[in-house]
């Protein structure tokens, strides 16, 4: 099987077993709509719209890393990454599927949090969107590689913030900065910089991630 | 006014390194004393 | 043979910085500044090492690069933390407030601060073995790639956070302040070396005693 063809088949995998499930999709649909409730009684009233865009990326922030943090569990659960490094697919392909099903989750979610926060707080221009998308690709990416980690260790999910988190705040600062700021261009371009650079190193280092 | 500040900083870094020194020494004796116990085991085999 | 030239050094710069160099009149703190920049450039240099230890890890499969990487990495945490307490120490009697979000380094170096604190939170949480020295090698080989991304997230951030930029060192150095500065920084990094090799010896020699005694037992 070729490289797109095993990722193809991962992220299928997953997405077929989240429609069997159905528990993770809604789970972070719920979370981040409840999450904007929240935001609306913790922002005084002189805060303003541009208040509401930044906690609209803190609502992204931690609605993926609800959804990152089941990432690996059914992989850890059945012993099925070890038998997925012991094939002869490309150890990269196991993260790159991981990635596309994580980014569609997210995507999924955000296709409602994104008109919620549209009618709870404030417009949605276009370039506030492209950043929501660029920046769920590093998001996604560096996240699931991530989770990969911290699935490896005794602490399992307790350590997948501590590692996401500091990762995470270019993406934070592209992203409120093209909703916010007049001109998003240099915004979007830095948050497909952070794109780039991070996937090329998830991908070149995955392989010592599963293997010993 | 600003002196105090500068002689806590350079009383941080003094302290910090002085500690340092003597988390190394301390282990330093503990791993004399747990060899000295193995050189005992050793003798005490024969 | 480290240790006693570190000591050398340190008397040196300590007495350069108090003795010799003329204070500055805008600055009266700037003395904190001989020991702030080096520390802080000490810390990255010790990352940077840990990263470089962490590649031959991966690539060269060189095994004791993984703990000669860890000591790096601790000393740079230990160094990291040093220079966010002398920057909020410098902050505080400069501009009367413990904390400047407005400072790029100081910011900088609170996230990779983060970054780090959590390599040891990884680290601990793996039984040790190959497993764990790859896991750790590709998170500080992580850190490498997040500092100039961090940087730039950082400016890039001034521009809807804070309008005003507070650029510091603006001020040329006189020659005097430079020399101070360059004792002041090779003092901080035969410091790091020393530490370093001190650690490293003493883990080193943990590790053997600890065989030793297994074999023994």
């Amino acid at each position: 099987m070729t490289f797109f063809g095993d990722v193809a088949t991962l992220a299928r995998k997953d997405l077929l077993l989240e429609l069997r499930a159905r528990d993770t999709l809604p789970a972070m649909l719920l979370f981040v709509v409840a999450a904007l409730v929240v935001f609306h009684f913790a922002l005084p009233g002189e805060a303003g719209e541009l208040a509401g865009l930044g906690l609209l990326w803190v609502a992204i922030l931690f609605t993926a890393l609800l959804g990152l943090s089941r990432a690996w569990v059914a992989e850890r659960e059945q012993g099925v990454l070890d038998a997925l490094v012991l094939s002869p697919a490309d150890r990269s392909a196991i993260w790159v599927g991981k990635t596309l099903s994580s980014l569609a989750f997210l995507v999924l979610a955000e296709a409602i949090a994104l008109p919620a926060f549209w009618i709870f707080f404030t417009n949605l221009d276009a370039p506030t969107v492209a950043g929501v998308l660029l920046a769920d690709i590093g998001l996604c990416s560096v996240g699931a590689f991530v989770a990969a980690m911290s699935t490896a260790t005794r602490a399992r999910e307790l350590l997948l913030p501590v590692l996401f988190l500091p990762l995470a705040i270019p993406l934070v600062v592209g992203g409120v900065g093209a909703s916010v700021v007049d001109d998003p261009g240099r915004y979007l371009a830095f948050l497909g910089l952070y794109d780039a650079l991070f996937a090329t190193i998830c991908w070149a280092s995955f392989e010592y991630v599963v293997t010993e | 006014m600003s002196e105090k500040y500068v002689a806590a900083a350079y009383l941080v870094v003094f302290v910090a390194v002085l500690g340092y020194v003597v988390i190394i020494g301390t282990k330093l004796t503990r791993l004399e004393a747990t060899l000295a116990e193995l050189v005992e085991r050793v003798r005490a085999r024969g | 043979m480290l240790p006693p030239l570190a000591v050398v050094l340190f008397a040196t710069a300590i007495s350069l910085i108090f003795f010799w160099v003329p204070e500055d009149a805008d600055d009266p703190a700037q003395r904190i500044f001989y020991f702030h920049v080096p520390i802080a450039l000490t810390a990255y240099s010790c990352f940077g090492w840990g990263a470089w230890k962490a590649l031959r890890l991966l690539w060269k499969r060189d095994e004791r690069a993984d703990l000669e990487s860890y000591v790096a990495i601790h000393q740079g945490t230990i160094f990291g933390a040093l220079t966010l307490v002398t920057g909020s120490l410098w902050a505080k009697a400069t501009w009367g407030q413990w904390w400047l979000w407005s400072s790029r380094q100081l910011v900088l170096f609170l996230v990779l601060f983060l970054f780090y604190c959590a390599y040891f939170m990884l680290r601990f949480s793996v039984e040790p073995g190959p497993r764990r020295a790859n896991l750790s090698a590709v998170y500080a080989l992580f850190g490498v790639v997040l500092t100039p991304v961090s940087f730039l997230a950082i400016r890039l951030a001034e521009d809807f956070i804070h309008p005003t930029v507070f650029t510091r060192d603006g001020p040329q150095m006189t020659a005097s302040m430079f020399t101070t500065f360059c004792v002041s920084l090779v003092a901080m990094l035969t410091l790091f070396a020393t530490f370093y090799s001190i650690e490293l010896a003493g883990k080193r020699i943990d590790m053997r005693i600890r065989e030793l005694r297994e074999a023994l037992s």
